[in-house]
């Protein structure tokens, strides 16, 4: 089974409840069940709906990954599963069920990284992953830089996935939402502002550029930082409403759009640059807009940079991704994580499996 | 082959029951950490009891009430076994097996009550005939506005003496006695939903807040 090992992979750290299945680096089955609507009239995940709403969408979704793939259960070697970082509750009714897979089948079970998974989830689509390269993950729970040289987090002395930067405020999708919620727009902020974008001047608006100051620069040359720039957008969003003007939210949201995504690509490619890294892999929730995937393919080409992004169902939160990471832990011949996995809602990205 | 677990308390509790007799059980030395406990317990009673995961012909668990969180590995537990193993699962409420216990333990004779901790100083609380069969709630209020002066099992009893002045054993539902309310058929069968008694927390937020 080391070559084309048939995963089960199990994503439940936010608000999406997640089943994958893959064979090898062939996706047979991504089922989602997702509490977002159940969110929505919060302006945000509420942990204790999402726990409860994974309770209930677990075992069909697990059904549904199965009839998609066309597998039982018996067929499948190994069992994936995201135990770490995110929702405490959320992400133990993901990790219980993932044991209860195992013992019942009596397979290996693969503790493995959210953020991770995200990264290698896109040898789905595009096969094996360059290592080293240089990933950028961007969601409403995270935005990191990372330079990945093991995907299954083992390389020498070091960790094979090392931070380089990430947020030290908001991350980028949750700039998204409140900047949504400033102008009207529902929430889950980022598909809403993208297609109001389209219509918008992206430069009508000199937004901030969080964290580009030289000075900036030499503490934080790859972290980021939207808290500004979100307050910035609410600023001039309220000097319009008290000047009786009509706020143009086409234009807001494409000068609000341009500023983030300028950052972002502007670090990531800074980072490859000082890295020596040629290629660039971009994923999470906000790899779905449609700009950043644009502007990234735009600049990182003049660079000499190649770029990768999974189609956008693969870019939120799935079950595939952690199947995907699994079936890389098994080909590559990684130990499998003890029954009494726990898990941990703040685990550091340089841990990518758990013993 | 009756596998049974609890989760509702801070004890994880794990039986096997053969149709005649408990034949293993193990319960967690630590309190707390359901999710990282339940599944080692389960090898361990099952290795012990000599079964594989194959030969088990049905599930019993604890639906609560009890702590969300905890509660919640127990049932997505049994469902995901249930499912594999293609067995039925059997949801006792977890106050009933406490009061199955007291009643073939000799604590209680009588009509009487069982208290369990539902934290926040609050009490899940049910009340139960002279042989252990449910005749009303469970429900989750203060102490003070379920006090009783008659006998009440359970820790959450114990927690509240100024509320229940007379407090009985056991404290902690055990899967030894979920296993054989389902067996002699002494509990109501529930369906495998946890009950929560209480809504998640979660609040509307109000209008952003101008920032000039
Ligand atoms: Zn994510």
């Amino acid at each position: 089974m080391r070559d084309e090992p048939l995963v089960l992979g199990i994503e439940t750290s936010c608000d999406e409840t997640g089943v994958g299945i893959v064979r090898g680096h062939t996706l047979l089955a991504d089922a989602v069940a997702s509490s977002v609507e159940q969110h929505a009239r919060f302006g945000g995940v509420v942990p204790e709906v999402a726990s409860r709403a994974h309770l209930e969408a677990m075992v069909p979704t697990i059904e549904r990954a199965c009839a998609t793939a066309g597998v039982a259960l018996t067929d499948v070697d190994a069992i994936a599963v995201t135990h770490g970082p995110g929702l405490a509750g959320a992400l133990l009714v993901g990790v219980a069920s993932a044991k209860a897979l195992a013992l019942g089948l009596g397979t290996p079970l693969y503790g493995v990284n959210h953020l991770a998974s995200h990264v290698a989830v896109d040898q789905l689509e595009h096969g094996p992953l360059p290592e080293p390269c240089l990933a950028l993950l961007v969601s409403g729970g995270h935005s990191s830089l990372l330079k990945v040289t093991d995907i299954t987090g083992e390389h020498g002395d070091g960790a094979g996935v090392d931070p380089m930067g990430a947020t030290i405020d908001d991350a980028a999708g949750e700039a998204f939402d409140k900047v949504a919620r400033l102008l009207g727009l529902p929430f889950p902020g980022g598909p809403h502002i993208d297609r109001a974008a389209r219509e918008g001047d992206s430069v009508a608006i000199d937004f901030p550029r969080g964290l580009t100051s030289r000075r900036d620069l030499e503490r934080h040359r790859f972290d980021f930082s939207f808290s500004g720039l979100k307050t910035a957008v609410a600023r001039w969003v309220e000097a319009k409403e008290r000047a009786g003007e009509r706020v143009p939210v086409a234009d807001v949201a494409a000068s609000f759009q341009e500023a983030v995504c300028d950052v972002l690509v502007r670090k990531a490619l800074d980072a490859a640059a000082s890295e020596g890294i040629e290629d660039l892999m971009i994923g999470g929730g906000v790899a779905a807009n449609s700009r950043l995937r644009a502007m990234a393919e735009e600049r990182a080409t003049r660079l000499g940079v190649r770029v990768r992004v999974p189609r956008p169902g693969l870019c939120t939160d799935n079950g595939a991704m952690v199947a995907a990471l699994g079936s890389t832990m098994v080909a590559r011949g990684r130990a499998a994580s003890s029954l009494d996995l726990p898990a941990d809602s703040s685990l550091p990205v340089t841990d990518v499996l758990a013993g | 082959m009756l596998l049974a677990f609890d989760t509702a308390s801070p004890t994880v509790t794990v039986a096997v029951h053969d149709g005649n007799d408990v034949v293993a059980a193990h319960q967690s030395e630590e309190t707390m950490r359901h999710g990282e406990q339940l599944a080692p317990l389960i090898e361990r009673t099952l290795a012990e009891a000599a079964l594989r995961p194959a030969e088990l012909t049905a599930i019993a668990v604890g639906t609560g009430p009890g702590p969300f969180t905890g509660l919640r590995v127990g049932l997505v537990t049994a469902r995901t076994l249930g499912h594999v193993l293609g067995i039925p699962i059997h949801g006792i409420c977890s106050l009933d097996a406490l009061a199955v216990q007291a009643v073939q333990a000799g604590t209680v004779a009588g009509r009487f009550e069982v208290a369990t901790d539902a934290r926040r100083k609050e009490v899940y609380l049910a009340g139960y005939d002279g042989e252990g069969r449910r005749i009303s709630g469970p429900v989750v209020d203060k102490p003070a506005a379920v006090a009783s002066n008659g006998p009440v099992v359970g820790e959450g009893a114990a927690l509240y003496p100024d509320a229940f002045s007379d407090a009985r054993g056991p404290l902690r539902p055990s899967a030894e006695w979920i296993a054989v309310a389902v067996q002699q058929g002494r509990a109501e069968i529930l369906p495998p939903e946890p009950l929560y008694l209480r809504r998640p927390d979660a609040e509307i937020p109000r209008a952003p807040k101008p920032v000039s």
